[in-house]
């Protein structure tokens, strides 16, 4: 096992349900030690491979290796990866300690040794107080971090992190990221994290794969795929985009095929920036809400287009635009990203 | 614009009756549980007791009457006797049997069900398990008499093995009791691994679990009350049964045997109480060691 060998590698990975297929030639390499994220609606594959890689479904094609090791045959008890569950799948007949202890115990540690690791571990949560009571007394984050200390108190390899996050409202998401990022940086070990929440895909990731029908549509840094997506779906997945189709790139744009423009990217004056390499497009307000760290308006340019246009709350905001206001849109011809020649089946701002 | 009005709901003497039930939650109450708890209460609690209280009176020898006259010499009858006490651990030991017998039988088959089978599959074996129920327990009870017989099925297919029938006795009665009561046992536990989620099995496996582990550590202890609750059926069932026994028994004869005979024959519907209470108070005390190893906690 060297440093040079990736922690895991799906090589033409395929899983067929019948006549679906849920996961469709996917190659991927995550390096050690990364936090990788897979981003993706639902049915999208992203949690089936997930569970490919954790042994509890078998591919109908490709391999899983885990640090050069082909685990693609074994029984999900002979990998050194560890699965934080959704549901967090606590067993709810045991106290929180035995619950962190389970891994040690069916690996045969005496109880004394167990219980000291199991502790060692809910403290590292913040937990070691909870560690007589059972699960169903602990809150939602707390049975999380439960969770998260009986998967790595057997010490993993790799962590995989199915929606862990998804249950929980959104002040203790928000807590509860900065934390697994803490945890993964003091582990050093490679977590792989199922999301369909792009934010938190951003925020988490050094890096994301966009999931789309069983494929890996892009892979990229969180920066990549947000300032350079590589198709529409991207663009619209993660984070919001107005997306030009291939007649409104040549009519607004003056280019040739798909492109998108982030809302933040797009400013709105009364007459325009008039500057070099500025575009410059006026229409009407139809919609104009309020966000508190800023307003999201929805503007009708004159050909018909729909744009949404996020405007900071700041000094440089000179008058609040009204529904009806005539206004002048305005981007920066580098802010304009190719989505490629694909066939767009309309607009969407 | 045109929109279509709403009508107001007309005042009728439901609408009426409804909006005094809504604002009265014991009149709710009481018209919900009155009809269950006169059926609980008068017919089943009240029949219960008659029993009982039967249990301590005696019947006069003389004109078969029955007196009502506070007594214990059927308790101590029933304690004492050798007969009594033969017959006791006889259907004691027969119970325990069917019951051993018929967890052993359900556990794999309700795993099967509820964890492995498909959904089409789950379907088609819940009603299989049920099928037999259609049918009447006498005719049931008299296919094993056949199955068993000496020129029966399962003399034809054991002789060339040097095998043979039990032939009618004590073996034909458990084999018999615990195909009779096998849908009773499959059930409850099928439901209990029904609501074991299977996340926690991937759990245990991913934890390193092995089969074995999983289900000694994970399964079992979850679904313990299910477990329990078909044994309370197989062993309470064996405890009463006295038509088995009497088909393809043999000779033997079981506490429901002699219930009968005494309230039939003999005639002496307090030694019959008496003896009724025998297998009330083990499944009095078969529940209390239930409740004692903290199986029911997780209920």
């Amino acid at each position: 096992m060297t440093e040079t060998q990736p922690a895991i590698r799906l090589t033409a990975l395929t899983k067929e349900f019948g006549a679906v297929t849920a996961v469709d030639h996917v190659d991927l390499e995550i390096a050690a030690g990364e936090f990788f994220s897979m981003l993706g609606p639902s049915g999208s594959g992203k949690t089936t491979v997930l569970r490919l890689i954790a042994g509890f479904e078998q591919p109908s094609g490709g391999t899983v290796e885990l640090f050069g090791q082909d685990v693609t045959k074994r029984a999900p008890f002979d990998r050194d990866v560890n699965t934080v569950f959704q549901d967090y799948a606590l067993f709810p007949h045991m106290s929180v300690l035995d619950n962190v202890a389970y891994g040690l115990r069916v690996r045969g540690l005496g109880r004394k040794e167990r219980n000291e690791r199991a502790l060692r571990a809910l403290a590292s949560v913040r937990l070691e107080q909870m560690a007589g009571r059972k699960p169903s007394q602990l809150s939602g984050g707390q049975r999380q971090r439960v969770a998260l200390a009986r998967a790595t108190v057997v010490q993993p390899k790799v962590l995989l992190l199915d929606e862990p996050l998804g249950a929980l409202d959104l002040k203790l998401r928000e807590q509860m990221q900065v934390e697994l990022k803490q945890i993964q940086r003091e582990l050093g070990i490679t977590f792989i994290f199922v999301t369909h929440d792009q934010e938190e895909a951003l925020t988490l990731s050094d890096r994301i794969a966009v999931f789309n029908d069983g494929r890996i549509e892009q892979l990229g840094t969180p920066a990549e795929l947000y300032e350079r997506p590589r198709s529409r779906f991207v663009a619209d997945f993660v984070g919001t985009s107005n997306l030009f189709d291939a007649d409104r790139s040549r009519t607004i744009l003056g280019r040739e095929g798909h492109h998108s423009v982030r809302p933040e990217k797009m400013t709105v004056t009364r007459d325009g920036l008039r500057q070099q390499g500025v575009v410059d497009v006026p229409g009407t307000v139809v919609e104009a809400i309020y966000l508190g760290s800023g307003v999201r308006l929805v503007v009708d340019l004159d050909d018909g287009t729909r744009v949404t246009v996020l405007e900071q709350n700041d000094r440089g905001r000179q008058h609040d635009d009204e529904r009806g206001d005539r206004v002048v849109v305005s981007w920066h011809d580098d802010d304009v990203v190719p989505l490629g020649i694909e066939v767009l089946p309309g607009i969407s701002g | 614009m045109t929109h279509a009005t709403v009508p107001r709901p007309r005042e009728t003497p439901a609408r009426r009756v409804s909006v005094f039930l809504s604002t009265h939650p014991r009149a709710r109450l009481g018209l919900l549980l009155s009809a269950p708890l006169f059926w609980l209460g008068i017919v089943y609690i009240v029949a219960l007791v008659l029993l009982l209280v039967t249990a301590f009176w005696s019947v006069d020898s003389f004109t078969g009457e029955i007196t009502q006259e506070w007594t214990l010499d059927n308790i101590v009858t029933v304690i004492t006797g050798s007969l009594y006490q033969t017959v006791t651990l006889r259907t004691l030991g027969v119970a325990l049997a069917v019951t051993l017998i018929d967890v052993a039988l359900a556990l794999p088959i309700a795993f099967f069900m509820a964890k492995v089978a498909t959904p089409r599959m789950q379907r088609i074996l819940v009603i299989a398990v049920l099928t037999p129920l259609w049918a009447s327990y006498l005719v049931k009870a008299y296919a094993w008499r056949s199955v068993l017989s000496q020129d029966g099925i399962l003399e034809w297919l054991l002789a060339p093995f040097g095998g043979s029938t039990p032939g009618y006795g004590l073996p034909a009665t458990i084999i018999t009791l615990s195909y009779l009561w096998l849908p009773y046992v499959i059930l409850p536990i099928y439901a209990g691994l029904e609501r074991v989620p299977d996340s926690l099995l991937e759990a245990s496996s991913d934890l390193g679990g092995r089969t074995w582990p999983t289900l000694r550590l994970v399964v079992f202890p979850l679904v313990l009350p299910a477990i329990i609750a078909g044994t309370i059926f197989s062993f309470a069932l064996s405890l009463g049964d006295y038509i088995t026994v009497n088909i393809v028994g043999g000779a033997n004869q079981m506490l429901g045997n002699l219930v009968y005979t005494n309230v039939g024959a003999a005639n002496n519907l307090p030694l019959a109480s008496a003896i009724a209470l025998i297998p009330i108070v083990i499944i009095f005390g078969y529940l209390f060691l239930v409740r004692r190893t903290g199986a029911l906690d997780n209920l």
